[in-house]
Order: C-alpha cells, then structure tokens, then sequence
C-alpha cells in the first residue's frame, strides 16, 4: 500500500497506508485525521480538504484542473504554488512516500 | 452509573454526532444503531460516481474500522430499534435482535426514505428508488442490459442519474409533474436552463407529465403509460419525487413533529429535552437567522446540525447557525447552490446559460439571500463567503460577469 504523510498544522505529522485508488482527503478522513474537512465528501465542491504538496512530490502530482483551480481561488486559506484539493489526488504506487501540508484553515 | 449516549441512525448525521463527541471531550459510551447492514457511508455518489463506476462501497465508507475501535463507537448494524422507554434521567430500547440498550441521552438521526408512487404495477421489477446503498446495487445490477431508462420527478437525484443515463447511451426520458424541473429549490431561470441543458445532451423531458399506471411483462416493467394513452418503453424506471422523514422512533416516544418531520430547536432539542435530533428528518429553525422552520435534506446540514446537537449533549449548547449549501452534480454540469432563496423578490443573472456557465443571484429587498452557480465555481466560492459573512453584493453591478464576484462584497 502506498504512504502518505501529513503534516497537520501544529507541525505534528502522521503517516498513513491508502488504500490503492482512495483519494488522499479519503485516506485522512477515514482514519479520522482532523483539519482535512472535506464538507462535500470528495465532488470538488467545497474547498475544505486544501494541502500543500510537498515540492519534491509536485511535479509527480501535477497541478490542479481548471474546476480545482478556481475553488483553490476561494479557498479559506491563501494558496501556495504546490496547493491542491486532496480530494482530487488519488493515490497509487507512484506516489508512495508522499508529504503533504494540510493549510491551516479550511472554513 | 453513566449509561451513555445512544445516536439511533447510522448515517452521515449520526456518525458525525459520534466523531463530534469525541471531539468535543465525551468520554462515555457511544452506541450508534443503523438498520442497514454497512458502516456508515456517503449517499451522494450513489447516483453519480458509484453509478458511473468511478467509486466502490468501499471507498464511500465515511471511517474505517479502527476508527470506530480507536474512539470507541460501538456500532451496531443491521438492527432497528423497535421499542423506547424514556425516564427523567435516561431510558432503554430494545431492538429487532432483542439486544437491550440502556442509555442517558438520546440521538435521533433516521434520515429518510423515499416517497413511493402508488400507482398499479408500482411493484414491478425495475421500479426503482434511490436512497440507500441497496437501492444503488438494485439500479446497478440492471444498468449494463437496461435500454430504455425512464425517470420520474426532475428533482436532483432524477436529474443526476438522468445524466448517468443519457451519458452510458441510454434512452432515457425524465417525467416531471410541475411546470417546470427542480421547482423546489431553483427559480425559473435555473430550471428553463436545466430543462434545455439535459435536451441539447440528448435525453427526453416532459414538464407537466401525467402518469397513469405501470406496463409489465408479468413480473418486469416494460413501460410507462400516461393518461393520455401514450406508452413510453422502459426497462429500468427511477422514481424520485421526494423523501419522507423517518419518525418511527419519534413516534414511539411521542415527540412533537412538525409537517411530518421531527422539530427541533435551535439546539437540536426536540420536545423531550433528553433527546436530541438532526438530519434530514428534522424540521428546525432557519438556521440563517431568518424567521420560519425549514427543512434541509442536505450534507451540509446533516453534518452541521449534527455538530449542534453534540454540543447539547455534552452541556455546551451553542445555537445552530449555519449558511446551507448544496450541490448536485449532472454530468458535466456543476450545480452549486449556497443560500435559501425562500421569499426572493429579485433575481440577477450573472454569464451566459448557453455556454452551460452562469449564476443566478437571489436578492431580497436589496440583499443577496442566495446564489445558484452552474460551472462558475468563483462565483459560489465568493457569494457562499459572502452569505456566510452576513455580507451581500449590489444587484445592479452584479450581472457583469467580467467583474470577479469576491470583488464585489460589501457588508
């Protein structure tokens, strides 16, 4: 399974096994990691799961859709070069070892 | 001895009355009753992305099993709860399975169930409903053979898997009994657009549709006749036309209800101050601020109220306040509502519905009450923060959409 980290916004950090397909809002969500909101439950309509990527994971992530880009815009927290709706990324093998920052507000 | 609090219905409300608990320092026992037999699950991709195949049961589970093991939720599934006593100081029910369950304080989060249509052959196969994660596999399993799709009621959920529908080729036709779609939530700008939206990708709509009765093969249904004689084939029929609040235990413990819906106060206190309730089956105060009780069969409020009524639970009552939002996605149109229109005596319109991008602003006396956004996303990010900020925006400059909308708000 692949690992995903997250750094919550007290600095502490977490790091998870998903499941092959979750998104990397699912994985937090599921295990009750806290900050990651997600009000819509993954349909990018709500900007409440906003992370940082970190920069070695950026360019293997890939930026934001054109939709995603413009909830980012209104997102509670101003966005970062590397941010991203976490539920838009979905984990796979490729992004094992993956660090994410979750943004500090969410609503 | 603390008995603990029993949350009955495992859906989006109850689970989240169980993690806000947790969260907010509860230490004694939760116990969450559900009649379905699966762990706490998103209904919204039911009729979207489950439909579509893009999502599995697995990954519309809400928490995983050790979260409910770590924050010691004691879930039990498959079982409903068929008798209440309720004391001065806590009570107990008893379940279809027999178990005894002992409990301070209680949470009613039953959600609710599909209206059916009483009409003959109502009870042939294929005449489907959608709901619960049962009624998505019944839909699912007769998708690949299905032909002919025929919806009834252009609500959201009709219009969503309409979509699904037309998308996997499928003929499909949506009845509607009103004048026009989404009547309920959505003016008549916004339902002329989505009439014509679902036209131009292909499927069949008919607004003030007559239904007469059902046509079967004997066991399948094969049709839709209408009163006026015509018969339109179907082999799969999807029946949306609203929902009804599930009051069984409500009943039982003879709580006052309120056009059929649990009330509640603005602390989620229904008329027993033991007994909480939250979610779809609840009728509340507008939580706006507004005069009035509505009811808000949405995420958005299944998950806020329900954050409302934990805090009453745990002696923090705060009042429920809230912006309600909504959403509904229909292939590739994005539906985002923020707001309640109720009572709207202007409406601006905001980019072009022929291009499948515009917003619909909702003014009253001056104020903006609400927005509907199709694909315009910055524009429901700014007017939601606005709403939410008891902000509003000047009608009259508005409508230029080459102004970003965030650039406008004005207190």
């Amino acid at each position: 399974m692949p690992q995903v980290t997250y750094i919550l916004p007290d600095g502490s950090e977490t790091t998870l096994d998903a499941r092959d397909g979750d998104s990397v809002m699912e994985t937090a969500v599921k295990n009750g990691i806290k900050g990651i909101v997600a009000e819509c439950g993954g349909a990018c309509s709500c900007a409440t799961c906003h992370v940082f990527v970190d920069e070695a994971f950026a360019d293997r992530v890939g930026g934001p859709s054109d939709l995603e880009d413009d909830m980012l815009d209104g997102a509670a927290c101003d966005r970062r070069a590397t941010s991203r709706l976490s539920c838009q990324i979905k984990m796979c093998a490729d992004f094992d070892g993956l660090r994410v920052e979750i943004a500090p507000k969410q609503v | 001895m603390s008995r603990g609090i029993l949350i009955i219905g495992a859906g989006q409300s109850g689970m989240q009355i169980a993690d806000s608990l947790r969260e907010d320092g509860y230490e004694g026992v939760i116990t969450m009753v559900g009649d379905e037999s699966i762990a706490p699950y998103q209904r919204p991709p039911l009729s979207k992305a489950y439909l579509y195949g893009e999502a599995d049961e697995e990954s519309l589970q809400f928490r995983n099993e050790k979260f409910y093991a770590d924050n010691r939720i004691d879930l039990i599934l498959g079982d409903a709860v068929v008798e209440v006593s309720l004391g001065e100081t806590g009570g107990s029910a008893t379940t279809a399975s027999g178990r005894v369950l002992s409990f301070d304080r209680l949470a009613l989060t039953p959600g609710s169930v599909p209206r059916k249509l009483d009409i003959p052959g109502a009870d042939l196969d294929g005449v489907l409903y959608m709901r619960s994660i049962a009624d998505a596999r019944s839909l699912k399993s007769r998708w690949e053979a299905a032909t002919n799709v025929v919806v009834i009621g252009g609500g959201f959920i009709g219009l969503e898997v309409a979509a699904v529908a037309r998308k996997a080729g499928k003929n499909v036709t949506v009845l509607e009994g009103a004048d026009r779609m989404m009547a309920r939530a959505v003016c008549p700008i916004t339902s002329e657009f989505f009439k014509n939206a679902h036209e131009r990708r292909g499927s069949n709509i008919v607004l003030n549709a007559r239904i007469d009765h059902f046509e079967g093969d004997g066991s399948r249904v094969t049709g839709v006749a209408m009163q006026d004689g015509s018969v339109i084939p179907a082999d799969i029929v999807m029946v949306g036309i609203g929902v009804l609040a599930r009051t069984e235990v409500a009943n039982l413990l003879g709580l006052e209800l309120a056009n059929g819906a649990i009330l509640v106060n603005e602390f989620a206190e229904t008329s027993n101050p033991l007994v909480v309730a939250a979610g779809d089956a609840v009728m509340l105060p507008n939580p706006t601020g507004a005069d009035g009780l509505v009811r808000l069969e949405s995420v958005q409020n299944a998950v806020d109220q329900a954050k409302a009524a934990a805090k009453t639970l745990v002696n923090q009552r705060e009042p429920y306040r809230a912006m309600p939002w909504f959403w509904s996605d229909q292939a590739d149109l994005k539906l985002q509502i923020a707001g309640l229109s109720t009572g709207y005596d202007q409406t601006v319109l905001r980019g072009n519905p022929d291009e499948d991008a515009f917003s619909v602003l909702y003014y009253k006396n001056g104020r903006l009450l609400a927005i509907d956004c199709v694909n315009q996303v910055s524009d429901f990010m700014a007017a939601r923060r606005c709403l939410t900020n008891g902000q509003t925006i000047d009608p009259a400059a508005a409508a230029d959409s080459s102004v970003a909308l965030k650039t406008l708000i004005t207190d």
